[in-house]
């Protein structure tokens, strides 16, 4: 069944200004995976990205969600499968109140209100933030504001959840529950981080990009273990894959 | 941005005012200012009674007096510069008691700086007892034009932002200037400029995520409140006031009335 | 260069806000037929520019003071007259709300004072026809300044008008242009020259972005000394108009204040209006015990006006009208011409 799957074929992307971006990217997800995009600063992760959801569009290649080719007419189903959470939280709450905010998705899909009640509700409990429903958005803390913008992309029930660096900037609990978040989530997830560790807790494959190519594509363990692919990427292994420094050079389990 | 924050707080708090449809608040407002604008150049005592509307507003919808005031001040000093003309052009004495003589120049004058008071407390107790959010929604549900008012939001929603880069800038340029708040007029431009750039980059990001959750031109604004009898009380009431003091001299009748019971 | 409420006669008011809200209602209606639906973010993020901007202080040269950008001309380059002139009116709305800026009655004048002249005047009949393609940045600089001049020019003779045909303030109309212009076309000079920099960087940086503006069909830059010339020329015949009514007053502004102390010159053309609003009001006495009776405008004025000159008035009523006049004669002899030649 080709339902939900990401396939992403020699994709290539020019900047505005010329600057090539991306460079024969070549891959297929399966529905259900959970997949991190990593590399350095610049290696491509968020323009990528942006060409599952039909943001960007590729000079050449395509991009396939489920049997739709992401084209100009096909965004509107293209949107309502894969649901994406910017990097800058700011930019996706933009309604007066949380629960506006969180509600415009389903309300645009054309739910009645009551329904669109329970997805709101729903979506808030998921991510913790059911008190903060009438709270406007410039009132709320970095980490809240970041759960609050999951929640508006989760109340649209997508089936490909796709993040770009969804633990910037949390401090330790909020990342903890974002990680939880994501582990709980039943459908497809694309996440482009470098928070490794949180790669490592979350997904079971990693693409690794390094100057717009896909340098390597496989099982997290072995990438992670990989550290000249890792430093030739200008990247490192996660943290707690490196050496504990008051066992002072016992290799660390994973 | 703490001008709109404190607003933002008292409006979210809860009294008699705050419960009052905003569409009766809005058109008792905008009454009041037309009909304190209609009065006469030297007109003082007449103005008077209207002060109930602020006094009142001030007690039911619990806002701090100082508040008021503090708002009030930063305009002041305009309205005085422009008022203070009308002494120093009329000098006609218009009113003489006990060996004082007033010229109708301090009179007007007396009378703008009554009118900035009444019209500016007002305004700034409807601000402060309804929301701007709500007081959009009700400006919508007055058959506002709708990309008007729906520009009104999102502006709202993103002035912090950007008020919070802007001090962010100005204060990175000052720790490298020497302490200057200024910023001289060649930097400027480029200062400018690059705010611009992240600013209309902000925006098509906003627009991307508006689009990734099925925007199609139209953002809903909510309007969840209802008209009850004691909102056509209220306005009914207000409005009722308002023209009786305008057309009768309160103070002065009362004033005659005083004396004659003295007499 | 906000108007206040407490200037402001109702019918003043109440005039300049039926005509801002009437052209508000049009650009909503024009904005709604164009396809754009990312103008929404972009002119909510842009009026918040213009917010945060005039955060920003920059220093005059010459001056010692500061000052900073209005913003006009700069939103209507980028988004059109009518989304700047919706995000102005947002951002006026805005600051008379919070800020006490001017107030509700006057938020009609000041979105006719600070949004319709750069938006719908300096912009489409002043900046576009002598703009060309943006490929000159000293075209770009002479053609922002004399936009962003002339639309506070505009402006402040507009403030002047409202105050004077309000006649709550007693400022001759006179004194008033002296005092008002001259600081507005120094303030025009800074911003155009601001305006024109921040361009020229959005173009360099980020070109594409200058599409926003929907009225994108710029004619061809059309010969620039031509048109200057007409520009100056108008300038000098209301500077013209101006000296010849300021040489009355030749030693400046307070010789001219002392002088219509000494002549209790008023304002001619409240009288109308203030008969007809103190004829609402019957004659009553202005406190009790007092000897007073409050006359109407028109009796006192007659009384006080022994010496005033009502051709002087009259001529800086002329002055203001015919500014208006040529500006925009001008603006549409060059779109009538530029659509014949396209």
């Amino acid at each position: 069944m080709s339902h939900h799957v990401v396939e992403v074929d020699c994709l290539d992307y020019r900047y505005p200004d010329g600057t090539p971006a991306l460079h024969e990217i070549h891959f297929t997800i399966r529905h259900g995976e959970a997949v991190a995009i990593i590399g350095a600063n610049g290696a491509g992760k968020s323009t990528l990205l942006r060409h599952l959801t039909g943001i960007l569009v590729p000079a050449s290649g395509s991009v396939h969600i489920g049997d739709y080719p992401v084209l100009p007419s096909t965004l509107r189903q293209v949107r309502r499968t894969v649901g994406m959470v910017f990097q800058d939280a700011d930019d996706q709450l933009f309604m007066p109140t949380v629960y506006e905010d969180v509600a415009f998705g389903p309300a645009n899909q054309g739910l009645p209100p009551p329904d669109v009640e329970k997805r709101v509700a729903d979506a808030l409990a998921t991510v913790g933030c059911g008190h903060l429903r009438d709270r406007p958005p410039y009132r709320l803390s970095g980490g809240e504001k970041r759960a609050v913008a999951i929640a508006t992309v989760l109340a649209m029930m997508p089936d490909i959840l796709v993040m770009d660096e969804p633990t910037a900037g949390l401090d330790a609990r909020a990342r903890r529950h974002c990680i939880g978040l994501l582990k709980a989530f039943a459908h497809t997830r694309i996440v482009a981080t470098h928070d490794l560790d949180l790669a490592l807790d979350v997904c079971e494959r990693v693409i690794v990009l390094h100057e717009g190519r896909v340098e390597a594509d496989g099982a997290a363990q072995a990438i992670f273990s990989n550290t000249a692919l890792l430093e030739r990427c200008h990247l490192e292994p996660p943290l707690r894959m490196q050496g504990c420094p008051c066992c002072s050079g016992k290799p660390g389990a994973a | 941005m703490r001008t709109v924050d404190e607003f933002d707080l008292l409006a979210a708090a809860d009294s008699p005012l705050h419960a009052i449809d905003p569409r009766a608040k809005l058109l008792v407002v905008l009454l009041a200012a037309a009909v304190i604008a209609s009065y006469p150049r030297h007109a003082v005592a007449a103005m008077v009674p209207l002060f109930l509307l602020p006094a009142a507003w001030l007690a039911l919808g619990r806002v701090p007096l100082g508040f008021v005031l503090h708002r009030l001040l930063p305009a002041l000093p305009f309205v005085l510069l422009m008022a203070i003309f009308n002494p120093l052009i009329d000098r006609v004495p218009l009113i003489e008691a006990g060996g004082l003589a007033l010229s109708g120049g301090w009179i007007s004058f007396a009378s703008i700086l009554l009118r900035f008071l009444l019209g500016m407390s007002i305004a700034i107790l409807l601000v402060a007892c309804t929301g701007f959010n709500t007081l959009c929604s009700a400006l919508l549900r007055l058959h506002a034009p709708r990309v008007f008012v729906v520009q009104l939001l999102l502006l709202y929603r993103y002035i912090f932002l950007l008020a919070d880069e802007a001090r962010r800038v100005r204060l990175a340029y000052a720790l490298r200037s020497g302490g200057d708040r200024a910023v001289a007029l060649p930097v400027a431009g480029s200062m400018l400029g690059q705010l611009l750039l992240r600013v209309m980059s902000r925006g098509q990001r906003i627009h991307q995520a508006m689009l990734g959750r099925g925007f199609t031109g139209d953002l809903p604004v909510r309007h969840a409140f209802r008209w009850h009898g004691r909102d056509t009380l209220f306005l009914l009431g207000w409005a009722v006031w308002i023209i009786l003091a305008r057309a009768v001299n309160i103070p002065d009748q009362l004033g005659r009335f005083v004396m004659k019971v003295l007499a | 260069m906000h108007m206040a409420d407490a200037l402001l006669s109702p019918a003043v008011g109440g005039g300049m806000w039926v005509a801002a809200a009437a052209l508000s209602a049009r650009a909503s209606v024009k904005l709604r037929s164009q396809p754009s639906e990312s103008l929404a973010p972009m002119m909510a993020v842009l009026g918040a520019f213009v917010f945060a901007a005039q955060m920003i202080n920059f220093s005059i040269p010459g001056t010692g003071s500061s000052g900073h950008i209005g913003g006009g001309l700069l939103l209507a380059i980028l988004l059109g007259p009518h989304a700047a002139f919706l995000a102005l009116a947002s951002v006026l709305t805005i600051q008379a709300l919070f800020f006490a800026d001017g107030g509700l009655l006057a938020l009609g004048c000041n979105m006719i004072n600070l949004g319709v002249f750069p938006c719908y005047i300096a912009y489409p009949l002043i900046y576009r026809p002598l703009a060309g393609d943006g490929s000159s940045p000293s075209r770009r600089l002479a053609t922002c300044i004399i936009a962003s001049m002339a639309g506070m020019a505009m402006g402040a003779f507009a403030v002047v008008a409202e105050t004077g045909l309000s006649g709550i303030s007693e400022l001759p109309v006179g004194a008033f242009i002296l005092l008002m212009v001259p600081i507005h076309l120094a303030i025009g000079l800074v911003e155009g020259g601001v305006t024109a920099a921040v361009i020229g960087f959005v173009s360099r940086a980020q070109p594409e972005w200058l599409v926003y503006n929907q009225a994108k069909t710029q004619p061809r830059g059309r010969p620039f000394r031509r048109i200057a010339a007409c520009l100056l020329g108008a300038a000098l015949l209301t500077g013209g108009l101006l000296s010849s009514f300021a040489s009355e007053n030749p030693d400046g502004l307070e010789w001219s204040i002392e002088k219509m102390t000494g002549k209790k010159e008023i304002d001619g053309i409240g009288h109308p209006i203030h008969a007809t609003l103190a004829g609402w009001q019957s004659k009553t006495s202005f406190m009790p015990d007092y000897d007073f009776r409050k006359d109407d405008a028109a009796s006192k004025d007659d009384v006080r006006e022994s010496a005033a000159n009502p051709g002087t008035s009259l001529a800086g009523v002329l002055g203001t009208a015919l500014t208006l006049l040529l500006a925009g004669g001008i603006g549409l002899f060059l779109r009538l011409r530029s659509r014949k030649h396209p």
